[in-house]
């Protein structure tokens, strides 16, 4: 099907200033259905996108193209070299101990002090050596952005992280994430459904609509954010008009 | 026209309080306390030796009594004293040593071909076509059948017995360890690519562990169809080894010898799932433990 696949995966080792996505005229089918259709779509360094999307619009067909495991496209996508992946299940290999999948992958011997570190960063220093089927829902995805993050990534993909966690867990989780990329600095495409979500978190949300990235706007409130304000509210009533949610019926997700 | 239920009960008194005065007492049970240990009484294991304790002794009475004649079967004490006597004219280390051996050089001749078999269908497209449509034939094939062509192949001496026992294990190992590489979790597969590993170490830290769990229940089981493999194996002219002091003893009538040699078999059996048991219990270490009640 992928007529001119044109994939580059650039590095910071050009010299030259790039940023950590771009995305030119993408377009995915499945069967003759082109789920993503002459996308494009830009990410600044630095920057925390959220992308929100109805159930099955293409949300994680466009971020595994980004995490470079789906080749099957047409168009130009650049990429981050340094990048990392976290997904809805924490995807941890549960036959190695936390700290053993926190490091996996990074060249050289698997370095247990920076495991420790990670680990420390997300608040798991007490299950540094357990097998991870052991770890509870919350503490698997806290490992899991430690993995991501002790690869110092240019660009961070989150695939719906914490849909997965009960409602306490994930505020707990949210609230990490915000903090560990204020640390960290690196640009972010959090995926996701919550509305909610995306605007506490992100400088920017995008709707993805139709294969294409149909709504793409700053969030500007002084971060941490409140909810109860009337920009959030007016901000998030747009937002649910856009993913077919009229207004009146958007209680809470 | 019928009343219906809910009618008749718009006749009952409105008042809430009535309403449940009337209604039927409700039947309470205090829920039961699992209790955490068996305080007193007589230990779990020692129990469990009981009803074996108790046969052999009903055995050891109607041989005692004349029930049993030492042609039909030799009594648990005669049985004893026999394997005592084999012991002692290193009969029975000799006959040990050479069955082990036979078990030990088939089950890793068919653990080497399982194992390469099994990986290069698993791993390779190419390797699936070639290997996996004739393993998925030959399995249906029941080994025990192709003793009089191993005979005529290989003649009477080691070489069949031993590829007997290899062709019994080869089979279900392959079988698991191809279905278990077949089942990993794509998912973590995708992971694995996230995080930088290349093909060889994919295969290393994700494929291989992911089909260890299935390649145990292969080796447990390929472990079983080993010994009895061996023992049809030596059923046919061995000149030593457990099966050969079987045929010999069958001569004579010496159901006593017979007995020893199927205890023998029978320990030989426990220890290789011991072995196994253990094995599962370091490698699986990561599975949440399961633990009988
Ligand atoms: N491997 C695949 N084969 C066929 N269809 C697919 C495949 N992956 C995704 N799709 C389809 O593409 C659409 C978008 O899927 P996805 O990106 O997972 O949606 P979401 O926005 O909910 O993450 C869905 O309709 C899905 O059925
Ligand atoms: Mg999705």
């Amino acid at each position: 099907m992928a007529t001119s696949v044109s994939r580059e995966l650039t590095g910071s080792d050009t010299g030259q200033y790039e940023k950590p996505a771009m995305v030119r005229g993408l377009t995915r089918r499945f069967g003759s259905r082109a789920v993503l259709d002459g996308l494009d779509l830009d990410i600044e360094p630095g920057q925390f996108v959220a992308l929100l999307g109805t159930s099955g619009c293409g949300k994680s067909t466009l971020l595994r193209i980004l995490a470079d495991l789906d080749g099957e496209i047409t168009g130009t996508v650049r990429v981050a070299t340094r990048r990392a992946v976290s997904f809805q299940a924490p995807r941890l290999l549960p036959w190695k101990r936390v700290w053993r999948n926190i490091v996996l992958g990074l060249p050289g011997k698997a370095d247990r002090a920076r495991a420790e570190q990670a680990l420390a960063e997300v608040g798991l220093s007490h299950r540094v050596d357990v097998w991870p089927k052991v770890l509870s829902g919350g503490e698997a995805q806290r490992a899991a952005l430690a993995r991501a993050l002790v690869r110092a990534p240019d660009l961070l993909l989150l695939d719906e992280p914490f849909s997965a966690l009960d409602a306490l867990t994930r505020l707990k989780v949210q609230a990490l994430v915000a903090e560990l990329w204020q640390q960290h600095r690196c640009a972010v495409l959090l995926v996701t459904h919550d509305v909610d979500e995306a605007l506490r978190l992100a400088d920017r949300v995008l709707v993805l609509r139709d294969g294409r990235i149909a709504y793409d706007q700053p969030v500007e409130a002084a971060r941490p954010r409140a909810t109860d304000t009337p920009d959030f509210l007016a901000h998030r009533t747009e937002l649910l008009s856009w993913l077919g949610v009229p207004a009146g019926d958007s209680a809470t997700t | 026209m019928i009343v219906s239920g809910e009618d008749r009960r718009t006749d009952r008194p409105v008042d809430g309080r009535a309403e449940l005065d009337n209604r039927s007492p409700i039947a309470v049970t205090e829920v039961r306390r699992s209790r955490t240990k068996s305080r007193g009484g007589i230990p779990r294991w020692l129990f469990k030796t009981f009803s074996p304790i108790g046969l052999i002794a009903l055995w050891q009475v109607l041989s005692s009594v004349g029930v049993l004649d030492r042609a039909t079967l030799a009594s648990p004490a005669q049985i004893f004293d026999t394997a005592l006597q084999m012991w002692q004219q290193g009969r029975l280390q000799d006959a040990v040593a050479v069955s082990t051996q036979r078990v030990l050089v088939g089950l890793a001749l068919g653990l080497l071909a399982a194992v390469v078999l099994a990986t290069l269908a698993g791993l390779f497209r190419r390797g699936e076509d070639l290997i996996d449509a004739p393993m998925q034939m030959l399995r249906t094939v029941p080994v025990i059948g192709l003793i009089p062509l191993l005979i005529i192949w290989f003649g009477i001496g080691e070489e069949p017995k031993v590829i007997l026992i290899a062709l019994a294990v080869t089979f279900p190992l392959y079988l698991n360890i191809y279905g278990g590489i077949r089942n990993v979790d794509a998912n973590l597969m995708e992971a694995a690519r996230t995080l930088g590993l290349g093909w060889f170490a994919q295969v290393r830290h994700v494929v291989l562990p992911a089909a260890m769990p299935s390649a145990l229940v292969g080796l447990r089981y390929s472990l079983g169809s080993a010994w009895l493999a061996l023992v049809f194996g030596e059923t046919i002219n061995a000149t030593s080894g457990i099966g050969y002091e079987m045929n010999t003893a069958r001569e004579f009538f010496q159901t006593d010898v017979i007995v020893v040699c199927l205890v023998l078999y029978a320990v030989l059996g426990l220890l290789a799932d011991f072995i196994v048991r253990t094995l599962e219990r370091t490698v699986l270490a990561w599975r949440p433990a399961f633990r009988g009640s």
